[in-house]
C-alpha cells in the first residue's frame, strides 16, 4: 500500500491514502518548489494519492542561469 | 479543489490569490495577466518590434508563446554560451529554442559567443580571471552586452527577458541584505531606454516561478529542465530557496514583498533617480555607453582575452 514520489534522481515511498500535501511533508519537498503530475496529469496538494501510483515532481525554481540576468 | 470559473477539476492553486483553475482556464487566465501588465507598467504597445531573449528555459519559451498568443510582433534572439557541464547544456537549450521556434513559425536569432568572440563563456571566464572560476559574472556581462547590441543593430523597439517573480524577489532580496540602494533604483518591470541602451521589460514579473513552470507544462512546451551546471549552489538559487520557506508559512509573501518595493520606490523612498545619474560614454570598441571614458567593460575583458600570455 505505498505511493512512489520521484523528484529528479530522487525516489521516496510513502504509505497510500495520505494526501499530497502530507505526502510532501514526510518526504521534506517544499510544496512551493515542485509542481506534482501524476500519469501526466498535474496534482493539487488535496489529492488523496492512491496504492501503486507514481507521482512525479517537477522542480520549478532555476538560477543563476540564462533566464536570470 | 475546484475551479473558481466552472468548478472543473482544478489544474493550479494560487495561494496568494486564493485563486484555483482548470487548466483551460489557467492557460486563459495567464495571458490576459501578462497583457495586464504590458499595459499598467508601459512595456510596450503593438506597433512595437519586440525582441524576447530565449534560453530555452521554462520562462522565456513560455514568454515568447504568451506574447505570440497576444498578437505582439515579436522576434526571439538565442545566444550560444558554449557551457557544456557534461550534459551539453547550451547544445540542448539551443535545439529546444530552435524546436519551438520552427513549430511555431517564429523568427529566431542565434548569435554563438565563440563564433563572434573566439572564446566560449567558460573559456572567456578562464582567461579573463573575471568571477573567481566561476563563469556567472562573465556570463551575465555577455548577456545584457549582446542582447543589447542585437536590438540596438537590428532596430527592435524593446528587448523582453522571461524574469519571473521569483527571480526578481530573489535579487531584490540579496540587494536589501547589503541595501545595495544603486542596484534597487534600476530594479523595476521597466528598464528604460537610454542613449545607445534599448528599452528592457520583464512582463512575467508578478508571476511566480511555480506558475510559469505550471504553464509550460500545461501548455506542453519542451524546456530544457536541467539546471545550468554553473548555477548549482548558487546564491541566487538559495534565496529562492529562503523566500519559499516564507512563502510557505506566509501565502502571498513574495509578492508583497516585490509590489511594496516598487511601491516604495515610486513614492521615493530610495534616492531620486537624477541625484544618481552618471555621465555615460561611448565605448570606443562597441558604441555602448559605459560609465567611465574608455572601453566598456566587455569589450575591456574580450581584449583582455586576446592577448597571448607571454610567459
Amino acid at each position: 500500500m505505498t505511493v512512489k514520489i520521484v523528484l529528479r534522481e530522487r525516489e521516496f515511498e510513502v504509505r497510500a491514502g495520505m494526501t499530497l500535501l502530507d505526502a510532501l511533508k514526510k518526504c521534506d519537498v517544499l510544496p512551493e518548489s515542485v509542481i506534482a503530475t501524476r500519469a501526466g496529469e498535474l496534482i493539487l496538494e488535496d489529492e488523496i494519492l492512491k496504492d501503486g501510483e507514481v507521482v512525479k515532481l517537477v522542480a520549478v525554481i532555476s538560477g543563476g542561469g540564462y533566464d536570470a540576468m | 479543489m475546484r475551479c473558481r470559473k466552472c468548478g472543473e477539476k482544478a489544474a493550479i492553486n494560487m495561494r496568494q490569490h486564493k485563486l484555483a483553475l482548470c487548466k483551460d482556464h489557467y492557460l486563459q487566465w495567464l495571458p490576459e495577466q501578462t497583457e495586464r501588465f504590458i499595459q499598467k507598467y508601459q512595456m510596450f504597445g503593438r506597433d512595437e518590434k519586440v525582441l524576447v531573449a530565449v534560453s530555452g528555459g521554462k520562462d522565456s519559451l513560455s514568454l515568447w508563446d504568451i506574447l505570440v498568443q497576444l498578437g505582439y510582433a515579436v522576434d526571439g534572439l538565442y545566444l550560444g554560451l558554449g557551457i557544456d557541464g557534461g550534459v551539453q547544456y547550451s547544445a540542448e537549450s539551443h535545439r529546444l529554442a530552435q524546436k519551438f521556434a520552427v513549430e511555431h513559425g517564429l523568427r529566431l536569432l542565434v548569435v554563438d559567443i565563440e563564433q563572434q568572440y573566439g572564446n566560449t563563456i567558460p573559456a572567456l571566464s578562464q582567461l579573463s580571471h573575471r568571477g573567481h572560476g566561476k563563469p556567472c559574472s562573465v556570463c551575465g556581462l555577455a548577456k545584457r552586452h549582446e542582447m543589447n547590441r542585437i536590438a540596438r543593430d537590428l532596430g527592435y523597439h524593446v528587448l523582453a527577458t522571461g524574469h519571473n517573480l521569483d527571480d526578481e524577489a530573489a535579487v531584490l532580496f540579496g540587494n536589501t541584505l547589503t541595501w545595495a540602494g544603486e542596484y534597487m533604483l534600476r530594479q523595476g518591470p521597466v528598464l528604460p531606454a537610454a542613449d545607445g541602451l534599448a528599452r528592457k521589460v520583464k512582463p512575467l514579473c508578478r508571476f511566480y516561478e511555480r506558475e510559469m513552470a505550471a504553464y509550460a507544462l500545461l501548455r506542453g512546451i519542451e524546456y530544457i529542465y536541467e539546471e545550468c551546471p554553473h548555477a548549482v549552489g548558487s546564491t541566487s538559487i538559495y534565496y529562492k530557496e529562503v523566500l519559499n520557506q516564507l512563502e510557505n508559512a506566509r501565502p502571498g509573501a513574495k509578492l508583497t514583498f516585490y509590489l511594496r518595493f516598487l511601491e516604495a520606490r515610486s513614492n521615493g523612498l530610495f534616492a531620486k533617480q537624477d541625484a544618481v545619474m552618471q555621465t555615460l560614454h561611448a565605448c570606443p570598441e562597441c558604441g555602448q555607453p559605459t560609465s567611465a571614458p574608455g572601453l566598456c567593460s566587455f569589450c575591456r575583458m574580450i581584449e583582455k582575452t586576446r592577448v597571448s600570455p607571454t610567459l
